[in-house]
């Protein structure tokens, strides 16, 4: 087989090819719920009915999505210029480290302040962050991949410092965790009852906003020139090094606020689960989602609610929820080369 | 106990060279795959997988021995995967190398669970005992030192060579070198471009699972989720810390276990002044440090990260 | 050796060596081969002639098993080919020399030539014995070079006998050289012709791949020429004249432009004692001057890197000076980059149109302005003003005549001729009081070529200064007012287009200054 570049895309390829993708990965999955000796249709029926079966399953599953939007548009916009920022679990927790410290006392503003104001000090935290790495590669030519990784366990040791140290909260009863962010700065609830908060709408307003942003913005031209062909972009007099420190700030500072969003939505004060992996999860969000930023809405919901049908499947068969580990990283690489097949046209010989 | 004392002892000398075990498998591992021109970010999971089949085998009865060969078959397994969306697709190889590395340390997760439902205490085996080579670990120092390892800790220093000699005296090993250098001249000559790397994908991706098995089968005794713990990454680092030579990687190895044999003692007397936590960041921010020393004078292979598509030039 | 092919010889007097039947291949909706039927006769030299485009490379890689036909046979030797195969090319006794070389670049000469004719399996390798083979095939043909050598320190013409090497350490009878001379300087080409009579003399058969008309009629002992895919031509060389197999190769005459000659204008872009290093310290351009009045078109001559690549880098922006003034309608420009010689009225017309010319995923009316989309006319607070862009792609495609494309069709999809013309647009429509030309017809066909130098031509009316930098000395001499050579980064004085012909220029451009042109043999 070999594949030859298609001049023409039809519209509904782009589409019908992911969609064929995640299809094939359940398939595949499939094959281990039958191993681990559950029936695959009640099993699959476990997972639906677990992520939206009810508004409490919804409302779960759209908690968990809002995290997940943030840190697919961090690898979204990131992944566009081509800076492989593999580093959002990092940037997340720096944005979560970062609002802990002004949001628990330091700063009082009134809440329609205070809530901009964390998630302004988060994106900042994680921005930065990810300047480190990135000005290294700028300057040193120093892969931006295995340090981005690097460093998010150095700053999950960070925090894991913080947590057991100068920051643990005396009436915490022992556990690892900081104080309270305060009453200001806590994401209002949506749904009576739920767990669900307004940590969904910022991050809905954020995707419109770096959709426009890379669609229509001159900066955002300037990123996808540069992560189209670097060499035609700065030949052009685009101005390669700022446009990659910008990108670096603004992708690490969405992943940043998605360290805010669970801290001031979800959970209230920082722990060291605050996040079980949104960071890495994101990149499968921003593939599934072809990269683009609106897409990233719906392909955080889809991934959320497979976490979250998984945990309800294996609450009600005893199905490891691995499954969903399993489930996102399959469809990932399948997305992967479905893609290649809406560029390319298979042909044999 | 200070830096001196800490020098001197046997036992510091000892775990530097078990430590060092893993990363050289890996390193070793990720040197193939990069010389062929695949980037192989696969490496932490396949680490991951390498530990849990092993220790899974002999925990149901297997032998040691027959773990490693799973192990690594395992690894070869998802080279192939890896390689083929890396090298006959073509797709991006930084993604993929992450979906493998997600894939793999899931799978590895979930069939650990399924296949051991209802443990809360990691169950334990018993791994390789250290096997004292006759005479050499009589020698004064160097016997307790080298001579008296784990087999798998002879099996990686061996290896070293093997693969040296291997890249650069052998006709495999010129075109497994070419084929990451200009993969077009390799095809030239009628080699297959994409067979070949699929080769050094797997077989690097096997070395690196034998190295996640030295983990379970001989250094522990249970294998637990999270275990490899960035590992994997180190490795990437190291690989280019070492130049892209066997030699070096071998030396990046030990220097690197020696600054994890050395924080573990040092942390004990120093633990009241320096939190523990900025002792475990240490091989992290060293690796970093490593690229960063290292990068300028960084030889990549010239292909490395571009793919082949037969008739495209 | 010889005694053994001795009846091989005589009996392909008789038989072609290589016969090509019915050869067939299409790329989508183009057919690149169409039914091709050839022979290549024992110890001939076969020039296979035809523009850019029309289909010689793809035959040639259809015989050596990088592609498979869709249809036709090839037999070698009398024996049938097998199809997409490099090894049974090998096997057969067929040796390629590809217009792009495919070596390591990190790897030495020997690692280069042995590469693959070892079993893959060996447990070691003998390099003795190797070397040795080497050193006795390059004393033969006179292709001398040291095996331990690094492929990275060669010159391009010792990168090329590697290749050559390459062949005939595999035993190769049949060879096929793509467009060899491309990269030699005139002189060069004289040693490389020896070689070839030297090869040919020995037994061998050569397929010689151009589109120079005057190697062609020098070397070739027989030609077939190649039109949009299909052979038209296939005669003895002493049948052929120029002038019949240009318009074998054309098909229809083209009118070359002619321009009226001008008066020069006031200087627009002057170099005084220019100097560039690259990091390692490297001297790329030694001490260049020039001065370039509006009007004219000044040619810059040479073999391929001897400083062409870096002169233009520094007129586009991409390097700055170590040493020496770089002017600009009178101003020195002392902070470069591109988007400084953009706004001094410089417009660059880069040499590789893919790579460096457009980006291929974006839209033919975000091409047209990736030069100026931060300007008033299509931004306004930070975001492209849409219509705007989409207006002046109209515009422009209209006026520079881009086929098959309307504002949003993807660049990636145009034809060379047409992308060309979108970087010529955009670079033309700022009216540019320089233009940098790297090699503007490239790869292009003849009647793209052509409107490529009509537009030139037209902003030199218009009052611009054009640099041409080509390797292509025709075009040079048919397009400059004057011309300069380039020979390792030292350019020469220039002359006015009436002083120079080929064989002075031939001699700067091997590194004779022109003062000793008159004494050179």
């Amino acid at each position: 087989m070999r594949l030859e570049p298609r001049s023409h895309v039809p519209l509904w390829l782009n589409f019908a090819a992911p969609l064929s993708a995640i299809a094939l990965a359940f398939l595949l999955c499939a094959l281990l719920i039958a191993w681990a000796g559950a029936p695959v249709l009640a099993a699959y029926g476990a997972l639906l009915n677990g992520a939206f079966g009810s508004v409490f399953a919804l409302s779960e599953t759209l908690t968990r999505a809002a995290p997940l939007i943030f840190t697919g548009l961090a690898a979204a916009v990131a992944f566009r210029a081509k800076l492989w920022n593999i580093g959002g679990e990092g940037q997340l927790y720096a944005g979560a480290l970062a609002a802990t410290y002004v949001g628990t006392g330091l700063v009082e503003l009134p809440p329609f302040l205070m809530i901009p104001f964390l998630f302004l000090v988060g994106a900042l935290a994680g921005g930065l962050l990810l300047l480190l790495p990135v000005i290294l590669k700028l300057k040193l030519r120093v892969d931006e991949v295995v340090t981005t990784l690097l460093l998010n366990f150095v700053v999950l040791l960070f925090a894991n410092y913080l947590l057991f140290g100068p920051w643990k909260d005396p009436l915490a009863m022992g556990w690892p965790q900081a104080a309270p962010i305060i009453d200001e700065g806590v994401l209002s609830p949506l749904i009576a009852r739920t767990r669900l908060h307004s940590g969904l709408i910022w991050a809905v307003f954020f995707a419109v906003c770096a959709w426009a942003f890379i669609r229509y913005s001159k900066w955002g031209f300037e990123i996808r020139a540069v992560g189209n062909n670097p060499t035609a972009a700065g030949f052009a007099g685009i101005p390669l090094g700022a446009t990659v420190l910008r990108t670096a700030l603004l992708s690490g500072g969405l992943a940043g606020m998605a360290g805010v969003c669970e801290l001031a939505g979800l959970k209230g004060y920082l722990t060291l689960d605050l996040s079980p992996g949104f960071g890495y999860t994101g990149i499968a969000v921003a593939m599934l989602a072809g990269l683009h930023p609106l897409g990233v809405i719906a392909s955080a919901i889809f991934i959320a609610a497979i976490y979250n049908g998984a945990d309800a499947m294996s609450r009600a068969m005893s199905i490891s929820n691995y499954l969903a580990d399993v489930m996102t990283a399959t469809a990932l690489l399948l997305v992967l080369a479905s893609v290649l097949f809406v560029r390319y046209q298979p042909r044999l010989r | 106990m200070d830096i001196l004392e800490i020098f001197v002892s046997l036992g510091f000398w000892a775990a530097l060279v078990r430590m060092a075990t893993p990363l050289i498998f890996g390193t070793l591992g990720e040197l193939i795959c990069e010389r062929a021109g695949v980037l192989n970010l696969g490496i932490e999971g396949i680490m991951t997988m390498g530990a849990m089949v092993a220790w899974m085998w002999v925990y149901q009865g297997g032998d040691l021995w027959t773990a490693v060969l799973v192990a690594a078959v395992f690894g070869a397994l998802f080279g192939l995967l890896h390689s083929g969306f890396s090298v006959y697709l073509g797709v991006s190889q930084h993604v993929t190398g992450i979906g493998i590395t997600l894939l793999a340390s899931a799978l590895s997760y979930f069939a650990f669970r399924m296949l051991l439902p209802d443990v809360t205490t990691p169950p334990k085996i018993d791994p390789f005992k250290p096997y004292p080579i006759p005479g050499l670990s009589e020698l004064p120092f160097l016997g307790e030192v080298l001579f008296t390892q784990s087999p798998l800790t002879y099996l990686a220093f061996f290896l070293v060579p093997v693969v040296g000699y291997g890249l650069y005296r052998t006709p495999l090993g010129l075109a497994l070198r070419m084929v990451g250098e200009n993969p077009m001249a390799v095809e030239a000559q009628g080699i297959d471009v994409h067979r070949l790397r699929t080769a050094a994908v797997m077989l690097g991706s096997a070395f690196m699972a034998v190295g996640g098995a030295f983990l379970t089968i001989s250094v522990f005794d249970a294998f637990y989720i999270g275990m490899i713990n960035g590992r994997g990454w180190i490795c990437v680092a190291l690989v280019i810390f070492a130049s892209w030579r066997p030699g070096k990687a071998l030396l990046g190895a030990l220097l690197f276990a020696a600054f994890e044999a050395l924080q573990i003692r040092v942390q004990q007397s120093a633990s009241a002044f320096i939190p523990y936590q900025f002792f475990l960041m240490m091989p992290y921010v060293l690796s970093i440090l490593a690229m960063i020393v290292m990068s300028r004078r960084a030889a990549y292979p010239k292909a490395l990260l571009v793919p082949f598509r037969k008739g495209e030039r | 050796m010889p005694e053994a092919q001795q009846p091989a010889a005589v009996e392909a007097a008789v038989q072609p060596v290589l016969r090509l039947s019915g050869v067939t291949k299409r790329f989508g909706a183009l057919t690149a081969n169409n039914a091709i039927s050839l022979d290549l006769q024992g110890g001939e030299i076969l020039a296979l002639l035809g523009e850019n485009g029309a289909g010689k490379t793809t035959l040639m890689s259809i015989l050596f098993g990088h592609y498979v036909a869709d249809d036709g046979e090839i037999a070698a030797f009398g024996a049938p080919l097998p199809a997409g195969s490099p090894k049974a090319a090998i096997a057969a006794g067929i040796g390629m020399v590809h217009q792009h070389f495919t070596l390591g670049e990190n790897l030495s000469v020997l690692d280069n030539i042995v590469l693959g004719t070892e079993p893959l399996w060996a447990l070691g390798q003998n390099s003795g014995n190797a070397k040795q083979k080497v050193n006795e095939l390059a004393g033969r043909f006179g292709l001398d070079i040291d095996p331990q050598r690094l492929i990275r320190d060669l010159s391009v013409g010792e990168r090329q006998r590697v290749e050559i090497l390459k062949a005939l350490y595999r035993g190769a009878r049949i060879l096929i050289l793509d467009e060899p001379t491309a990269v030699l300087t005139p002189q060069e080409v004289e040693s490389f012709f020896a070689t070839l009579k030297a090869m040919v003399a020995d037994g061998l058969s050569i397929i010689f791949i151009s589109h120079k008309l005057n190697e062609v009629m020098a070397i070739a002992d027989r030609v077939a020429v190649l039109r949009q895919g299909s052979l038209v031509a296939d005669f003895p060389i002493a049948e052929a004249s120029r002038e019949s197999l240009a318009e074998a190769m054309v098909g229809r005459a083209v009118e070359l432009p002619e321009r009226e000659t001008q008066s020069a204008g006031d200087t627009v872009l002057n170099l005084q004692d220019v100097s560039l290093r690259d990091s390692a310290g490297k001297t790329l351009l030694d001490n260049v001057s020039l001065t370039l009045k509006a009007g004219e078109v000044l040619g810059i001559a040479g073999v391929s890197g001897n400083g062409q690549g870096p002169l233009a880098d520094l007129l586009s922006g991409l390097a700055a000076p170590d040493a020496g003034a770089l002017q600009v309608l009178g101003d020195r420009v002392t902070k470069v980059s591109p988007a400084a010689m953009l706004n001094r009225g410089i417009g660059r017309v880069p040499e590789d149109r893919h790579a460096t010319g457009v980006i291929g995923d974006f839209s033919v009316e975000e091409n047209l302005v990736l030069e100026v989309y931060g300007d008033s006319r299509f931004c306004r607070f930070g975001f492209l003003k849409g219509a705007a862009l989409r207006r002046n792609a109209e515009t422009l495609i209209e006026d520079f005549d881009i086929r098959g494309a309307d504002p949003q069709t993807t660049t990636r999809s145009l034809s060379g001729g047409n992308m060309q013309k979108v970087i010529l647009a955009r670079v033309l429509t700022e009216k540019p009081r320089v233009i940098l030309a790297n090699q503007p017809t490239r790869g292009l066909d003849v009647g793209a070529a052509a409107t490529v130098q009509r537009l030139l031509f037209a902003a030199c009316a218009e009052g611009a200064g054009v640099i041409l930098i080509s390797e292509d000395l025709e075009e040079l001499l048919q397009m400059s007012d004057r011309v300069a050579v380039l020979y390792q980064g030292r350019l020469s004085d220039s002359m006015a287009v009436e002083e120079a012909d080929l064989r002075t220029l031939g001699l700067m451009m091997a590194g004779h200054g022109p003062g000793e042109v008159g004494d050179a043999p």
